[in-house]
């Protein structure tokens, strides 16, 4: 079994409180990328960098065009932009049309993720009014990512989780608490593993 | 070899295959988006393989026509960014307006929202009657819908917010006729616009212009045909014009670098410096 590389989530209405959560659950040195599609007012600027790198111990920042992808940061999609991952690890950026009324999507990310990465992907739904990410999250399922999807009873928007739950069959789904840690232990394990097969 | 591997040998043969016959060169695109754009073709047309799209389209003109508008990607919008506009009538309209004949070059025009846009603020700014505006795309069928200036009306409301932000003097409803459920944009935007057929990734530069426009194009490239490009706008713009960019794209890792100062670093509006080399 490989370690996971990297950790995608998709969040909407709600998301900002629940985002903060599950990030300062983390530390400094969580040993993968996390990649973050939180839908905003399309002309909001980077504020929400702001807010949730003063909640976590992790490096948030917005994701550039052909940046480089690093273990250990949290990058966020921009607003009014879809965020799509390169098999070389980078992003790119792209003006398509919105996909279930949503750029960024949750779909776009998470799909392309599975060009980068495979099956070594954590895939995180939390709150949101819409059902954006349900798509991806079937197709990281199909060639066997692992799935989180935040308890629907604990959502501030529950229709996300819904959909992402009705779409496949998801592996874990928590309470927004259990999370973070949660993943922690997930990625943590999983290393402790590969390190003893290897 | 596993399947992802085999995909990727099929797309690239794909877009060689599109690039023989149709001269269209995608290779140097950024991959994920084509990629997701002909996955989702390929579950739309219900074909079962790569292999099997490329042989659809070297044989069905009308195949290829419709992937063509899959991977071209002509979302556009008018006054998209009110803040950029409103940085070039602040910023580079007023030098603009020292010359007494102004070319002006949008690359990547799609349907022509933007490149109206800029007519409108010409207008506004007493400079239309001197400019020559040059709009070209590759994909013809968004020239053909940017020379008619036809645009659905359910936009016109966001148009119109747009325009109000980027510092509009007029009232927007005086630029175009609304019929029933779309809008036809005033003939006087249109006399100094020429549309034509030019390919970034295969054609060559575009003279002395003044001012260009290429915005949200180049995201959708990789590094080497971004230098490309690049290197066809230094050569087409005239020492001390005008180069905008997209707001997510920038010059600075790019070959050109030097060549070009910041005018509105955040609005990626530049402009060449007067040396050579
Ligand atoms: C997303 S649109 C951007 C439209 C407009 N500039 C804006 O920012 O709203 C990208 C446009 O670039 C055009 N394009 C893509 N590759 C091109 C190339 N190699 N040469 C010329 N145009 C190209 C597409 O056909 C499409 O119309």
């Amino acid at each position: 079994m490989n370690p996971f590389e990297a950790v995608v989530i998709g969040s909407s209405a709600g998301g900002i409180k629940a985002l903060s959560m599950v990030l300062a659950a983390l530390p400094r040195e969580f040993p993968l990328p996390i990649i973050i599609v939180q839908h905003l007012h399309p002309h909001s600027d980077s504020y929400l960098a702001h807010i949730l790198g003063s909640k976590c111990e992790l490096n948030v920042k917005q994701a550039d065009e052909k940046e480089t992808i690093n273990k250990g940061v949290v990058y966020l999609a921009p607003p009014n932009y879809h965020l799509l991952i390169e098999e070389d690890r980078s992003f790119s950026l792209s003006i398509d049309k919105p996909v279930t009324y949503a750029r960024p999507s949750v779909d776009v990310l998470f799909e392309t993720a599975i060009y980068a990465y495979q099956d070594k992907l954590i895939a995180i739904i939390l709150t949101g009014a819409n059902n954006d990410g349900s798509q991806g999250v079937k197709k990281i399922k199909q060639i066997g990512g692992y799935i989180i999807v935040q308890d629907p009873a604990t959502a501030e928007a529950d229709a996300m989780p819904k959909a992402a739950i009705a779409a496949s069959k998801v592996d874990s789904i928590l309470p927004i608490e259990q999370i973070g840690p949660y993943l922690l232990h997930l990625v943590n394990r999983s290393i402790r593993l590969y390190r003893q097969c290897h | 070899m596993d399947d992802f591997e085999t995909q990727n040998i099929e797309l690239q043969l794909l877009l060689k295959a599109i690039y023989l016959k149709y001269g269209y060169d995608f290779r140097n695109y950024s991959k994920a988006s084509i990629k997701r754009r002909v996955f989702h073709r390929l579950d739309k047309e219900g074909l079962e393989s790569i292999s099997a799209m490329q042989h659809k389209l070297l044989y069905d003109v009308s195949f290829f026509e419709r992937l063509l508008l899959d991977l071209s990607i002509n979302v556009t919008e008018m006054f998209r960014d009110p803040s950029f506009y409103l940085a070039l009538r602040k910023f580079v309209m007023p030098k603009l307006k020292k010359h007494s004949f102004l070319k002006i070059w949008h690359a990547g025009c799609s349907s022509g929202e933007e490149v109206y846009s800029m007519a409108i603020l010409l207008k506004e700014e007493g400079l239309y009657d001197r400019t020559q505006i040059y709009a070209t795309d590759m994909n013809e069928v968004v020239l053909k819908q940017a020379k008619d200036g036809i645009f659905n009306i359910s936009k016109l409301k966001q148009y119109t917010a747009n325009y109000q932000k980027s510092g509009g003097l007029e009232s927007f409803s005086d630029y175009y006729m609304a019929h029933y459920d779309h809008v036809v944009m005033d003939k006087s935007l249109k006399g100094n616009i020429l549309f034509s057929d030019h390919n970034l990734a295969t054609d060559g530069v575009f003279g002395e212009m003044n001012l260009i426009l290429c915005r949200n194009v180049l995201i959708y490239f990789n590094r080497e045909l971004q230098n490309r490009v690049l290197g066809l706008f230094y050569d087409s713009v005239s020492p001390g014009g005008f180069l905008c960019l997209g707001s997510k794209e920038s010059i600075r890792f790019s070959k050109y670098s030097d060549a070009f100062e910041d005018v509105v670093r955040i609005e990626r509006i530049y402009r060449r410096l007067n040396t050579d080399n």
